[in-house]
């Protein structure tokens, strides 16, 4: 019973960093319908720059704190540079775009900080059961996600960017300057995702090690269903438990095809996700 | 490389063509299957041509641009006909690279052409389960599915080391030249004309589908889903097949490669795999067979060159390692700024404008 409750609680672990990354892939395609597949690349020069700071300044939290302002910086740049020249234009151009950033940052972190793995440390003790590095994976995205309900519920902020991603139009005649806040959403889910990134980063950070907690993170965006931000936290937290209990009882080389078959059985039963409501279509 | 299929809301062509001679007229009087084999026949003799002067390095190269070309050709029937977006074909290339080296070392008497077919039909079968788990996603559903498909499958072959051959894979010998021609033909340029012959032949195939029936149905649904299903198509089935002829061309270019390496192992077939085969999709152009030759072309040179270039600037080990993938992702970056459609996109573009002249 306790390997049981130790497994639950590491899963939770892992899923909240599952539930950022899928948080942050649903802010952007809630705003632009875009996919970001560059996500786990912005993530990573984040947590590289964290790297590079703490080394440093000695300070994990000024490190911790470098990589959330470069998230956010990068996030915003990647849009206004790359993905509104193709907005309004096939949604196929604008995935590309993400996958060219995605290899050219991979390539990029390589070339500055090489392919060799570095050593990157954890918030706080990382020993024995839900560590104080759990807890803190777990809160620090738990509070993102409250931050972020308050944030869209309650300030003017929130309601414009709302306006923007559902009726552009209509928010545009009545002053709401819907670009800038499609690039805030895509600054504030780089921020979000760049938490995924230094929280999925350790023990070691080499320039590929996000691409599995990305692939995570999809899986739970999908499963929870993409149109809704309360879907990718129940999602990343589900598929982080059950990761860990087949990871242990069924060998962790199963791992990834326990997650296609969450997927699969998830999305059998309801093909838009556990949280998304039916849509009807006019013809 | 028969077939060019007008490309997707490109504008219309100019209205009065220029009068062309009787051969034309009868070119375009001939059956589309003939029309198709006989511009294979001209291309396969342009691959004869082009590795008779070759080393077998590059021949090498133009073998593995053959398979790419078959398995992105494949994925563009998919995704620009049928307009399901698949991130997960490396996966079918996975099934097809294991059936084939399963079979070349279990039963070493089967000929490379059975091996193929047996090839194709488990990769469609593949197809079949996958499509029908998957017809009723869309968009970013079905990516993130196939795209876990892709990430999940390698690690069959982790689980079941003694028949798969673990994180190894299974490597083997393929017979080269026929004894008659060893010591006229090197091996390497014997297997780049097989597997031409085999990519052309699927290449046929699949330019007669997609200009016919299927293909108008494929368009259809691509288009507008719910008008098609009014209009009497079977959306479900026909989205299930897209899939499957777009497996069997994926597991067809994966067997090839098996054949091409002599070994078949999971790290090959990583997520990257998946995502640089539709990169190649839109850097070459949707739409059009020879878009799929390009992408191909820009999937196997980019990295040549992004070698030679970092040895030509004496770079350190960690940029000139890194060079190839930041210049394919640049380059795909600003292809898809520059032209939405794709090389294909911009070269027709380019030919209009020159026959306006």
């Amino acid at each position: 019973m306790d390997h049981f409750i130790n497994l639950t609680l590491s899963g939770l672990a892992n899923g909240a960093i599952y539930a950022a990354l899928a948080l942050s892939l649903i802010i952007i395609y809630q705003a632009t319908r875009v996919v970001n597949f560059a996500q786990p690349a912005l993530a990573l020069i984040s947590a590289y720059v964290a790297y590079t700071v703490t080394g440093a300044t000695g300070s994990y939290w000024l490190g911790f704190g470098s990589a959330l302002v470069t998230g956010l910086v990068l996030g915003v740049l990647t849009e206004r540079l790359l993905i509104r020249p193709v907005h309004n234009k096939s949604p196929l151009s604008a995935i590309v775009i993400t996958l060219g950033v995605l290899l050219t940052l991979q390539g990029t972190a390589g070339m500055i900080w090489s392919n060799e793995p570095h050593s990157f440390g954890y918030a706080l003790d990382y020993r024995g059961m839900f560590s104080p590095a759990d807890a803190f994976a777990v809160g620090s995205v738990l509070l993102v996600a409250v931050l972020l309900l308050a944030l869209y519920r309650w300030t003017p902020l929130g309601l414009r960017m709302r306006a923007a991603a559902f009726r552009p139009e209509v928010a545009r005649m009545v002053g709401v300057r819907v670009g800038l806040m499609l690039t805030v959403g895509w600054g504030i889910a780089s921020l979000v995702g760049a938490l995924g990134g230094v929280l999925a980063a350790p023990p070691f950070l080499s320039p590929n090690v996000l691409d599995t907690a990305f692939v995570y993170g999809i899986t739970a965006a999908v499963v929870g269903g993409l149109d809704n931000p309360f879907g990718a936290i129940f999602g990343g937290f589900l598929l982080g438990v059950s990761l860990s209990y087949v990871s242990s009882y069924a060998g962790p080389e199963l791992v990834t095809l326990a997650a296609l078959v969450i997927l699969v059985l998830v999305l059998s039963v309801r093909p838009d996700g556990l949280f998304s409501r039916p849509q009807a279509r006019k013809v | 490389m028969a077939s060019s299929v007008k490309q997707r809301g490109a504008a219309p062509a100019p209205s009065a063509p220029p009068e062309r001679g009787g051969i034309a007229a009868r070119w375009a009087a001939m059956p589309l299957l003939a029309r198709h084999l006989l511009g294979a026949l001209a291309a396969f003799a342009a691959v004869v041509a082009l590795t008779s002067m070759t080393d077998s390095l590059t021949d090498l190269r133009i073998a593995s641009i053959g398979y790419y070309t078959l398995a992105v050709a494949g994925l563009g029937l998919l995704v620009g006909f049928s307009g399901q977006i698949s991130l997960g074909h490396g996966a079918f290339m996975f099934i097809g690279a294991y059936t084939t080296a399963l079979l070349v070392t279990n039963v070493p008497m089967v000929p490379l052409w059975l091996n193929l077919v047996i090839t194709v039909v488990a990769s469609c079968v593949a197809g079949v389960l996958v499509g029908a788990a998957s017809a009723r996603l869309h968009g970013p559903y079905l990516a993130g599915a196939t795209l876990t498909l892709a990430v999940g499958l390698p690690a069959v072959a982790l689980r079941f080391p003694e028949v798969l051959g673990g994180s190894n894979g299974l490597s083997f010998s393929t017979r080269g030249a026929p004894p008659a021609l060893a010591g006229v033909i090197p091996d390497t340029r014997w297997q780049a004309w097989a597997v031409w012959l085999a990519v052309l032949l699927a290449l046929v195939a699949l330019a007669t589908i997609s200009k016919g029936r299927l293909g108008r149905q494929m368009r259809a649904i691509r288009d507008d889903e719910s008008a098609a299903a009014l209009a009497g198509i079977k959306v479900g089935r026909t989205k299930v097949v897209a899939f499957v002829i777009s497996a069997g061309c994926g597991g067809l270019a994966g067997g090839l490669q098996a054949y091409l390496l002599g070994t078949a192992t999971p790290s090959s077939f990583s997520v990257v795999l998946s995502l640089s085969l539709l990169a190649a999709l839109i850097l070459g152009g949707m739409g059009s067979l020879w878009g799929a030759l390009w992408g191909a072309l820009a999937l196997v040179y980019f990295e040549v060159w992004g070698e030679t270039l970092a040895d030509a600037l004496e770079l350190e080990s960690k940029v000139s390692n890194n060079l190839p993938i930041v210049l394919y992702g640049v380059i795909l970056i600003a292809v898809v700024l520059a032209w939405p459609q794709g090389i294909q996109g911009a070269l027709s573009r380019l030919r209009r404008r020159w026959q306006r002249r």
